[in-house]
């Protein structure tokens, strides 16, 4: 059924009239042309294609986009502020924390819930955090690292 | 150089003419200092010559310096995430004395690149950057002539730093490569005789380089097959059959044509619906009805190892020395084992894409693949077209290990597009890319072996059945030996594997590694000697004992006779021309089997390292995708019917799994480049089975390792 669905994409308000049991990764890859957001495996197993739902990650090929109805979704295109990269973005590139960087966009946006809910995660931390993301060139040791590298940057240098 | 080495797939036909002639190219060129070369090794050209064979043109790869001073190297090799975007242009920067950042490496478009037989085998920086080399310096002394003529100086004087050419001992004349290439028009076929850069010169090859591509992975901006877009595209959903060998017998399509917005295309063995959303041709899909005859079913993951040595073809010597009853005569103790490893999956984040659009007699098709020349092939001869009418674009890959070297859905997409009259996208669903994966195949190795009163090894009789000979030829020194090798990876045998098999990271290595490595360590054992002393007593090979004592020195390896309890393991190897040793220490659960690999360190002599930074990730990346065929992937399936169909079952390594990683990279200077790649995930299975051996006394000759076999194995 379809229905006019609201909510802000990368801090701009958008209205779309489409089918409410549509997934969002579809409907960011082909009605908006977003397509950081990548499908890996349509089950939830892969983390691809996480994004940013109210600053929380989520699978968006396992979310219906009626769910995103007056909220507010982020995606990779939408994680820089002002031509300024986040320092996640950042430290992935200082570390070298990607190979084929298929799945770096999810990895950083997983990364983001886990340093919004945590600013001082342990390795534990940050593993179990991770471990529902897959990447296949196992780039884990430095994904690592440049969360690490990260968090004491959005804490301050503390 | 062994063939398995780099007959991946055909490699014989490295450096086939380039789609257009010569004079044809040039033309397109437009102007600069253009430098063609050959790459390829000059004895397989030089024996193709001799067997009357048409040799290439006179070129496959080219690098420019355009009018703007930017340098552009021209290859139809592709960047998997390997790295090689940044390695290739730093090996070109340096010999070329301009800053990394001038250069533009263009790769892969059949329009634009000449003929590349494919990315794959750790063979772009062996291979491609040895004439790499030659050519930048080829066009270092060209420029150097122009600047000589425009200086009014002998080239003796002149030097080069960043792109401008300066006199010697009068530094205000100089001149920059754009003013020296402006307005002109320059084609040089690559002698060969130009001067190369000394090692000790090296400003850029050598250092640490990030990757060039990261900035626009890190923001999504990064295209992937999947990711581009044309006017009126329509995606694809193909209807699939439930096992391989399946016949199709009846089929209903009136259920899909009820999705609106529908189109179905019904054309011999292909059955697609096309819709301008891929949910809703997943919809459609979903609808259609088929029946299918499944063909009867004998082998599954258990018996499969019996059924391969039953059908095993004749086995071919790959070494020999020595006299093998002679061998066993002399021999105090005498091993016989046999090893077995299953089908493995690459398993790409990115699954098999393309998008495809047939325009006239025009074919233009935008696909995640390996190797988009023959690509071009297939799509020219399924739809009838002349292969110059048809363009490859290999936009980035979303990962590859041996597995985007077959191209099913670039043709697919080809076929649908060309039905349709619309461009057609395929990207297979996870279930597809289980289903069609040309797995690693499952493979058996036989080995007899012994040891005389001094832990010599006086006999080694291998036998290597299906997974291919590439690492099979063991490096110890062994008065009696053979090695043979039952089958391949590349020469399919009828009736062996269900299912299409073909090459994975390091193809046959990572199978025969294991084998022999653990063959080693269970003789070590019985000799009552250390692992590492026993390997060291038994080489001659200086590359292999520089490795060894490397990674030993690294990981504070002390000598004891396993099993010690202290979870420690040991495993040496060669891939690609590069020499690993790997260390590794794990815990093992012993009521539940569990394995934690904690701590692993890998030493890697790999000649000339372009990019260390490039090279350590690689290792990083191998040592830990290597846990995975190690300990848990294994395909299960029953005839051609494959019940790993996405992630839930079969696991790959994850943020948990990861161990401390070191890696050391033996930096030869003086040394050719060899293969970085591949090669440190050979030594995975080896290296875990002796440290779980060492832990808890439980040898598991089958991969993967799993906690029911390690369970089973408990002494």
């Amino acid at each position: 059924m379809s229905k006019t669905i609201r909510f802000k994409l990368n801090g701009q308000a958008k209205s779309l009239t489409v089918d409410r049991e549509r997934m969002l990764l579809w409907v960011l890859r082909t009605d908006f042309g977003l397509t950081g957001t990548k499908f890996g495996c349509g089950e939830g197993c892969c983390g691809a294609c996480t994004v940013l739902v109210n600053n929380e990650a989520v699978r968006s090929c396992q979310l219906p986009v009626k769910d995103v109805d007056g909220k507010k979704v982020t995606t990779i295109e939408g994680l820089a502020k002002n031509g300024d990269l986040h320092p996640l973005q950042k430290a992935f590139i200082k570390h070298d924390a990607l190979q084929c960087g298929y799945c770096t966009p999810g990895m950083i946006l997983n990364a983001y819930d886990l340093l919004i809910k945590n600013s001082r995660p342990t390795l534990k931390e940050i593993k179990d955090g991770m471990d529902e993301n897959l990447c296949r060139c196992a780039s884990y040791q430095r994904i690592v690292q440049a969360i690490q590298d990260a968090a004491r940057e959005m804490r301050g240098g503390r | 150089m062994k063939d398995d080495e780099y007959l991946d797939l055909d490699f014989k036909d490295i450096g086939i003419l380039p789609p257009l002639s010569r004079r044809e190219f040039l033309k397109l060129l437009g102007g600069g200092v253009v430098i063609l070369f050959s790459v390829g090794d000059p004895l397989i050209l030089e024996a193709q010559r001799r067997r009357g064979e048409a040799l290439p043109d006179d070129f496959n790869a080219f690098l420019r310096i355009g009018e703007d001073g930017r340098v552009s190297c021209f290859t139809g090799k592709v960047e998997l995430g390997q790295g090689v975007i940044t390695s290739l242009a730093q090996m070109l920067a340096d010999e070329l004395e301009v800053p990394l950042d001038v250069v533009d490496m263009v790769m892969g478009d059949t329009d634009l690149c000449p003929y590349d037989r494919g990315t794959y085998g750790s063979m772009t920086t062996r291979f491609f950057g040895p004439p790499l080399r030659a050519a930048a310096a080829e066009a270092r002394a060209v420029l150097i002539e122009l600047a000589a003529e425009h200086l009014q100086a002998s080239p003796s004087q002149l030097k080069v730093k960043e792109g401008v050419v300066y006199h010697e001992s009068q530094r205000q004349k100089k001149v920059s490569y754009a003013q020296l290439t402006k307005g002109k028009k320059i084609a040089r076929r690559l002698k060969g005789e130009a001067v190369l850069e000394k090692p000790s010169d090296f400003t850029i090859v050598g250092k640490p380089v990030l990757h060039r591509d990261a900035m626009e992975k890190v923001t999504g901006k990064a295209k992937f097959a999947g990711d581009l877009r044309e006017p009126g595209m329509l995606y694809a959903r193909i209807l699939r059959p439930p096992a391989h060998g399946a016949k199709l017998t009846s089929v209903d399509t009136s259920g899909a044509k009820k999705v609106k917005g529908t189109r179905v295309i019904e054309d011999d063995d292909l059955i697609a619906v096309l819709h301008e959303d891929p949910e809703q041709a997943a919809e459609a899909l979903k609808q259609i009805q088929a029946q299918w005859m499944k063909p009867v079913v004998k082998v599954d993951e258990k018996n499969i190892f019996g059924h391969l040595i039953k059908v095993a073809p004749e086995g071919d010597v790959v070494s020999e020395g020595g006299n093998l009853a002679k061998g066993e005569e002399i021999s105090k103790v005498v091993v016989e084992e046999t090893y077995l490893d299953g089908y493995v999956a690459h398993a790409t984040i990115e699954t098999h894409t393309a998008l495809a659009k047939v325009e006239g007699d025009k074919a233009t098709i935008w696909a995640s693949t390996q190797t988009p020349f023959p690509l071009k092939g297939d799509v020219a001869s399924v739809l009838g077209l002349p292969e110059k009418n048809v363009r490859i674009i290999p936009p980035f890959v979303g990962g590859g290990f041996g597995g985007k070297t077959r191209n099913q859905q670039g043709v697919e997409a080809a076929r649908l597009a060309k039905l349709s009259g619309k461009p057609v996208q395929v990207t297979w669903t996870r279930a597809e890319e289980f289903f069609y994966d040309t797995f690693r195949p499952a493979a058996v190795v036989k080995i007899k072996a012994g040891i005389n009163g001094s832990a010599l090894v006086t006999l080694w009789d291998y036998g290597v059945y299906f997974a291919g000979s590439r690492g099979s030829e063991h490096f110890y020194d062994i008065p009696h030996h053979r090695t043979m090798a039952f089958g391949s990876v590349w020469r399919r045998t009828p009736g062996s594997h269900p299912f299409g098999t073909g090459a994975w990271r390091a193809p046959a290595n990572n199978t025969n590694t294991f084998a022999r490595e653990s063959h080693i360590n269970i003789m070590a054992a019985k000799a009552g000697i250390d692992p590492l002393e026993f390997r060291l007593k038994n080489l001659k090979d200086k590359r292999m004992i520089r490795v060894l004592k490397a990674a030993a020195k690294k990981f504070g390896w002390k000598p004891a006779k396993a099993p010690s309890g202290r979870g420690y393991g040991i495993a040496g190897g060669r891939d690609s021309g590069t020499y690993l040793a790997h260390m590794a220490e794990v815990e093992v659960d012993k009521k539940t089997g569990q394995v934690k690999v904690k701590r692993v360190v890998c030493a890697q002599d790999m000649g000339l390292c372009i990019n260390p930074a490039g090279a350590k990730i690689q290792m990083e990346g191998c040592i830990t995708m290597g846990l995975g065929y190690a300990l848990k992937e294994d395909i299960h399936f029953k005839g051609g019917e494959i019940f790993d169909l996405n992630f839930d079952t079969y696991e790959i390594p994850r943020f948990s799994w990861t161990p401390k990683i070191e890696t050391i990279v033996i930096d030869d200077r003086e040394a050719t480049p060899q293969g970085g790649g591949e090669p440190a995930i050979v030594c995975m299975g080896a290296v875990i089975a002796e440290a779980i051996y060492d832990a808890v006394g439980a040898r598991v000759f089958q991969m993967p390792m799993t906690p029911e076999r390690i369970k089973a194995a408990m002494p």
